[in-house]
């Protein structure tokens, strides 16, 4: 078969069939993967808040808030017999490769109980090591502290946290996270 | 037969991707801080490049030489958006560590240089294996490249320890040690193929 000529109308043929045919197919895989992804996507929340959080057994209703810089943030109420036991807080901070988004979980007086970074493009080595660095036996644990008594900053900013070694940056950003989601939720309290 | 075996060789060693035709070096780069990390971008990046090898072949009498490129990249991103739509509904995990990079292989030149300089010009069988060795030899390049990086930078290969982390150099999971260890991979291949 001869090629086609370069003529105005095969031109513009050919390339509106080729999108068409591509914009069909995508529209379809869309349809298809669209419940997987939404279920993935619920299934790593939940586990998140579970990974995180004090005993609980409901999820309260999520509360949509937006954090100082502008960012969406979620408020998780947990809640245990109709009790409130914590919060979970899903916070994006920017890091130093990026938008770093956590998942924080407080007690009912706002001690940090865990907390799991969910996504993330620090550098590996350095500011990836977020999940061990400030967790219980890291050298910059932040379990049990609270953020309305305790200045958790890092040490070169005056605080008492120790950023990870040549990770300041990213460990910033960790606690700036980890401030702003203390904030929502006591002016959420504040607010009830 | 040895025909269709050499255009598969032909993409892992004679026109390696990475060590010989130094193409799409920011994925390369980029993605290599873990042998795991390097495999799955190369394996995605030789799905796109065989699906779209193989369908820019059988386009190729059918599409004016004019407006070609357009053609191409949209039969890419298309390849590429439906790779990244099922990695995120069925293997969320991979997805995210890999992320940013997927949208990335749309402009990755080695996908838009073999369906110029090969689908454009070959039957779609041809294209297709085509698709499958310089695939092949990107993601071998790409998994030697992260192993080295991981086992200089951290002492694991494949999460697997080696020797204690203190002992690693972390400049090799930086940037610098990606063209670095870039760098002498390809003097080794070049002494090992040209003899």
């Amino acid at each position: 078969m001869a090629k086609l000529q370069n003529s105005l109308l095969n031109m513009f043929l050919s390339l509106t069939i080729i999108s068409l045919v591509v914009g069909v197919i995508l529209g379809g895989v869309y349809a298809i993967t669209k419940e997987p992804i939404a279920k993935a996507e619920t299934a790593k929340q939940t586990n998140a808040i579970k990974a995180v959080a004090p005993q609980f057994d409901t999820v309260g209703e999520q509360i949509d808030k937006t954090t100082p810089n502008g960012k969406q943030a979620l408020i998780f109420p947990l809640l245990k017999d109709n009790e409130k036991v914590g919060y979970a807080v899903q916070v994006i901070e920017m890091g130093f490769g990026g938008e770093v988004k956590i998942m924080f979980g407080f007690d009912k007086n706002f001690n940090v109980v865990g907390y799991n970074v969910l996504a993330h493009q620090e550098t590996p080595g350095l500011g990836s090591k977020m999940p061990e660095w400030f967790s219980e036996g890291g050298k910059g644990n932040v379990i049990g502290k609270n953020p309305a008594n305790d200045n958790l900053t890092v040490s070169k900013d005056g605080g008492e946290v120790d950023a990870i070694t040549a990770a300041t940056i990213s460990s910033r950003c960790f606690l700036k996270a980890l401030n702003s989601a203390y904030g929502l939720i006591a002016i959420q309290e504040a607010g009830i | 037969m040895n025909n269709k075996l050499a255009i598969i060789v032909n993409g892992i060693i004679k026109e390696n991707p990475t060590f010989v035709l130094f193409l799409g070096m920011c994925p390369t780069l980029g993605t290599t801080s873990s042998a795991i990390n390097g495999m799955s971008m190369g394996l995605a990046t030789m799905v796109v490049l065989i699906c779209s090898n193989f369908v820019i072949s059988c386009l190729r009498n059918l599409i004016p030489d004019k407006v070609h490129i357009p053609c191409y990249i949209v039969v890419i991103a298309a390849f590429v958006t439906v790779v990244q739509l099922v990695m995120q509904a069925y293997t969320p995990g991979l997805y995210e560590t890999l992320g940013l990079f997927i949208p990335l292989i749309v402009v990755n030149c080695i996908v838009l240089g073999r369906a110029e300089s090969f689908a454009a010009k070959n039957g779609p069988l041809d294209s297709a294996l085509d698709g499958v060795g310089i695939g092949l030899g990107f993601t071998i390049a790409l998994t030697l490249l992260g192993a080295c990086r991981e086992l200089l930078g951290t002492g694991k290969i494949f999460n697997f320890t080696l020797f204690p982390e203190q002992y690693g150099a972390l400049t090799f999971v930086l940037a610098p040690g990606a063209f670095m260890t870039l760098g002498y991979l390809v003097a080794i291949f070049n002494k090992v193929t040209k003899k």
